[in-house]
């Protein structure tokens, strides 16, 4: 891809006449991986062409908690060797007090994000980190065997789970031992929490805890929807789903093993592999929604941002890199090479983004319908509202417990964790 | 040992001599002892200081400078509601906490009595005179010798219930009926943290056992047999008394390593409720949730566990640890 | 009444080789598979099989092309190295104070480093971290070798201490007649005599050393610093939540290899050097 040269004319011609000057060495943390990380120093070696400053990259552990722990220990000791981090959507809050306020900075850009993404990087008023990419889920379907058994994409978990069961049975009778319905993210962890907001949510029952900071998860209609899910455990979905993250159901998915599959973009492109069994015969959809009131479907919202250190040597030049990391140049690039969902809502219409990624106009839709985690309102103990989250609906799910039973139990919990405020 | 007097038998060329030789060793013993006590002072001891302190205060990682005093509050407070009710708050009454307490020593129990069983196995095997004996003892080697980290993954690879070896290893030969998923249920994640332990870690029994076994003198056996003792007999009253000693020491430095068990379950089973140990909670709190003080709490009385228990065994047990007389 | 006697003698021969052939299989057996793992490549690593199906150095390639793993091997033999070599010099001369001479205390201190050694890494790692970055040593090999001290040094001790308790006195005796001071007596009468000692204890602590992962993750914050095990941790497939078994194993096994090869030299050493650090307690 060529790059767009007006775009970088616009984001670096300031960032050119003052940095050619005083050349900054900037450092920035990622827990992106392999592709990923071929792509962002790519990117880097732009930035470091145009404004002459260098950027070293610091990977990190791929699992977020191992990333977080890390991040928090590094800011709180006042490492000035790190100038930017790539954040998780829900961290904001968490690390507020250690990042700069990018408002002023990024003044000009922020009206081109989806406004939800950016609120979701705003506490107190003060601009977190800029948006790099969002995610989020989509429910992954076998074409070629709904098309033989002549189902339609479901639309509802209930159709979902019926039209699973009736594939999954009548192509174990085949012969297909190993069929099976339905695979999502199920192990205790934060991935489940995503998992049971979208149970939760599209069944009308909240999101946990609501923007104003009330806890709504005791409810019957999130009750019901977390046991429909247990319900899937050993009949649509393994037993082994209870220690599955995404890459377990790519797995089973990948290997023509499952009809349905709840997970991330980033499998779509690998499905779509040469050596995928479920190559050119799976599409995706948007996840399918509950019954009561209010009810339709809802998808977390995820994805990564960029945010500067306080104890940063070179403010200024950090700044620049993170805009120019959520510029919409680099952004358009990494949506066409390496599928990541854009925040820049003009780039769903681009004609080389949906060349590129013919599947990103399917998830404009599903992205609508994307609700965030209640790391806003919950602020720094959020982990630990998720982790309780999770706790509850793994029990659930093991049969420890029917979901009425556990969510009262987390509904105390949270109370108490949450004191007189978050 | 309660005398400073040298007990060496130095050469008899007089009293004073010998005294002046004493009081120069000792000097010296002092000047060698000192580095090392300086380097534990400073890289254990002030640490551990910090976390004891930390665990008083409200410390949180934003905020470590600034943290306040609090006395007890973070082990046990008591808190009066609206409504005139008392409660009792803190890690001395959080179920979280005691959960982990009683998972780690399930587990520290457990890995080490069946190690130990397994290690004594291996090393009768390893101490009979066979063809091909040091290949075997290199091979039991290897697992010891593979990083931690990387046996977790590899075990958690073939405990995967899809596509695990262990599962279709265990239909093949008729085990197994279904296939199971290790590390995803409440029962079965403390199970698969076992075998791994154990895998890992017998080897390190075994040889301390066997280290045990090869100082038996060999003519006691023969005596024995020749008075027509059962082997099974020979056993527990020959072997098992003399190798005592070394088992004792083999299970208290596996007793220490079991109750601070931290890597192995990170990577295989992080938020299993059913596996979460005290370190496991205890790093939770300190980096994942923003509860520095309490976390350090808790690393506190993770170490006030082990020394207690540490102290116990070693009493109970009567391991000497005295470095002996001489 | 021979005959069945032979066949109890078989029987019993067959029972033992299989206890062997068992031992043997259970040991190697996970990383035989990863071997095996680390040839393959694709969707075929989610296929169970248990002979060589496929030959790709793909995988290994891959582990010498990310990051910088070449880098890191280097990181690890040099902070292994070190803290093993500083190690034995505090604890060779603390050893000797510990078991050749008699002063009010000393069972007491053996206690203490005891103590120390059954500290829980979590307890410590907030405080070394500050340590760390007071003295300036954060993201070098140094702040490694610094923390890993305090795993490193009690064991070395301890076992150190039980190996000189053993020597003779009659060696020492004779070289204090000569008018040797404690230093001398260490360096000329009781180095040579403990070399296999420094070998094991040595060789056990080097093993530690390059198996830890905490204390790497934490005080390291770049490619050029860290080491395997942490290198290995940050293995990456080709996207955020992709998890590169191959590769992984491939690494596994690039690390696992010197440690067996080293187990395998010094296996007779280790076998000694545990029957002194355990048995005289």
């Amino acid at each position: 891809m060529k790059i767009n040269k007006l775009l970088v004319g616009l984001l670096t011609s300031v960032t050119l006449v003052a940095s050619v000057a005083q050349a900054a060495e900037l450092s920035m943390v990622s827990g992106d991986t392999g592709n990923g990380l071929e792509f962002l120093r790519t990117q880097l070696d732009k930035f470091e062409a145009d404004t002459g400053n260098t950027v070293t990259i610091v990977p990190m552990p791929s699992s977020t908690s191992d990333q977080f722990g890390q991040y928090k220990l590094w800011l709180a000791a006042g490492n000035a060797d790190i100038d930017v981090y790539q954040t998780d959507v829900i961290w904001a809050p968490q690390l507020a007090d250690q990042f700069l306020d990018l408002t002023d900075a990024a003044k000009d850009v922020v009206s081109q994000h989806f406004p939800s993404i950016i609120e979701s990087q705003t506490v107190d008023g003060k601009l977190v980190a800029l948006p790099a990419f969002t995610d989020a889920p989509a429910l992954f379907y076998r074409k070629d065997l709904l098309e033989k058994y002549s189902k339609p994409v479901p639309t509802t978990w209930d159709e979902m789970a019926a039209t699973a069961k009736e594939i999954q049975d009548a192509e174990r009778a085949a012969g297909n031992a190993e069929m099976y319905g339905f695979v999502f993210q199920g192990n205790a962890y934060e991935g489940l929490t995503c998992n049971a907001l979208e149970w939760v949510k599209s069944n009308g029952g909240g999101q946990i805890v609501e923007a104003d900071g009330t806890i709504s998860i005791n409810n019957p209609q999130a009750a019901a929807a977390i046991d429909r899910a247990a319900a899937w455990i050993g009949t649509i979905a393994p037993e082994g789903n209870l220690a599955y993250q995404e890459e377990e159901s790519r797995g089973v998915w990948q290997l023509g093993n499952s009809v349905f599959m709840r997970n991330w973009p980033y499998a779509y492109a690998l499905s779509a592999g040469d050596d995928s069994a479920v190559k050119g015969k799976f599409e995706v959809a948007p996840l399918p929604g509950g019954d009561g009131e209010g009810s339709g479907s809802a998808a977390t919202l995820g994805g990564w941002n960029v945010a500067v250190s306080k104890y940063s040597s070179d403010p200024e030049e950090a700044i620049k890199l993170a805009l120019y990391l959520s510029s919409t140049e680099v952004q358009k690039e990494r949506s066409i090479n390496q599928s990541n969902l854009p925040t820049i809502e003009a780039l769903y219409d681009d004609a080389d983004v949906l060349k590129a990624s013919p599947f990103m106009a399917n998830w404009k839709e599903i992205f609508q319908n994307a609700v965030p985690r209640p790391s806003a309102p919950t602020k720094i103990k959020y982990n630990e509202v998720s982790s309780l989250f999770w706790s509850a609906v793994h029990s659930t799910l093991s049969g420890n417990g029917t979901a009425a039973e556990n969510l009262e139990g987390l509904e105390a919990d949270l109370t108490d964790l949450k004191g007189d405020a978050w | 040992m309660a005398t400073d007097v040298m007990a060496e038998p130095v050469v008899q060329t007089g009293v004073k001599i010998k005294s002046e030789l004493m009081q120069q060793r000792v000097r010296a013993a002092q000047l060698f002892l000192l580095p090392m006590l300086l380097a534990l002072a400073v890289v254990a001891g002030w640490p551990l200081l910090r976390s004891i302190y930390f665990s008083f205060t409200d410390a949180s990682l934003n905020n470590i400078d600034g943290a306040e005093w609090i006395g007890f509050g973070n082990y046990l407070r008591v808190q009066t509601l609206d409504s005139g009710a008392v409660r009792y708050r803190g890690l001395l009454v959080d179920p979280a906490w005691w959960n982990a307490v009683w998972n780690t020593l399930r587990f520290a129990v457990l890995s080490v009595s069946l190690e130990a069983v397994l290690g004594m196995l291996v090393a009768l095997v390893l101490n009979a005179e066979f063809r091909g004996r040091g290949i075997v003892r290199a091979a039991i080697l290897i697992p010891w010798a593979i990083p931690t980290i990387v046996s977790a993954k590899m075990w958690s690879w073939m405990l995967n219930d899809q596509f695990g070896i262990l599962n279709d290893l265990g239909m093949r030969l008729g085990l197994l009926s279904q296939k199971v998923a290790w590390t995803a249920t409440a029962e079965t994640a403390m199970t698969a943290v076992l075998i791994v332990d154990i895998w890992k870690t017998t080897p390190f029994m075994a040889l301390l056992i066997l280290a045990g076994l090869q100082m038996v003198p060999k003519d006691i056996y023969e005596a024995a047999e020749i008075d027509g003792v059962h082997p099974v007999k020979q056993f527990f009253k020959i072997t098992l008394p003399l190798v005592r000693p070394a088992l004792m020491v083999a299970i208290i430095f596996r007793l220490l390593d079991a109750l601070r068990i931290f890597d192995l379950i990170y990577v295989l089973t992080p938020n299993s409720s059913a596996t979460k140990t005290m370190s496991v909670l205890a790093r939770e709190n300190l980096f994942d949730f923003d509860k520095f003080a309490y976390g350090s709490a808790m690393s506190t009385l993770l170490f006030l566990i082990i020394a207690l228990l540490t102290i116990l065994y070693i009493w109970l047990g009567k391991v000497r640890f005295d470095g002996g007389d001489r | 009444m021979g005959a069945t006697f032979d066949l109890w003698k078989l029987i019993k021969t067959v029972l033992f080789y299989t206890a062997v052939v068992f031992i043997v299989v259970v040991s190697v057996f996970p990383f035989y598979y990863a071997i095996l793992t680390s040839f393959k490549q694709g969707t075929d690593i989610f296929r169970i099989s248990y002979w060589p199906t496929s030959f790709s150095l793909e995988n290994y390639q891959a582990v010498f092309s990310q990051g910088s793993f070449p880098r890191n091997l280097l990181n690890s033999v040099f902070v292994a190295s070190v803290t093993v070599i500083l190690a034995l010099f505090l604890a060779v001369t603390a050893a000797f104070a510990l078991s050749r001479v008699r002063f009010r205390g000393r069972g007491f201190l053996l206690m203490v480093i005891l103590a120390v050694s059954m500290f829980p890494q979590i307890a410590v790692l907030s405080g070394l971290f500050e340590l760390i970055r007071a003295l300036g040593i954060y993201n070098t090999p140094w702040a490694l070798i610094f923390s890993y001290t305090i795993f490193t040094l009690p064991f070395t001790v301890w076992v150190l201490t039980t190996f000189m308790r053993d020597l003779p006195i009659e060696i020492e005796e004779a070289a204090i007649v000569d008018g040797a001071t404690p230093w001398v007596i260490i360096t000329r009468v009781f180095m040579p005599l403990m070399w296999p000692a420094l070998v094991t204890t040595g060789l056990l602590a080097f093993i530690g050393a390059w198996n830890e992962f905490l204390f790497a993750l934490t005080f390291t914050s770049s490619n050029d610093t860290r080491t395997v095990p942490v290198a290995i941790a940050l293995l990456s497939g080709g996207s955020q939540y992709e998890v590169p078994w191959g590769i992984i194993m491939a690494a596994s096994v690039i690390v696992t290899v010197p440690l067996v090869i080293l187990v395998l030299i010094f296996q007779r050493k280790i076998v000694s050097g545990l029957t002194a650090g355990g048995v005289k307690g």
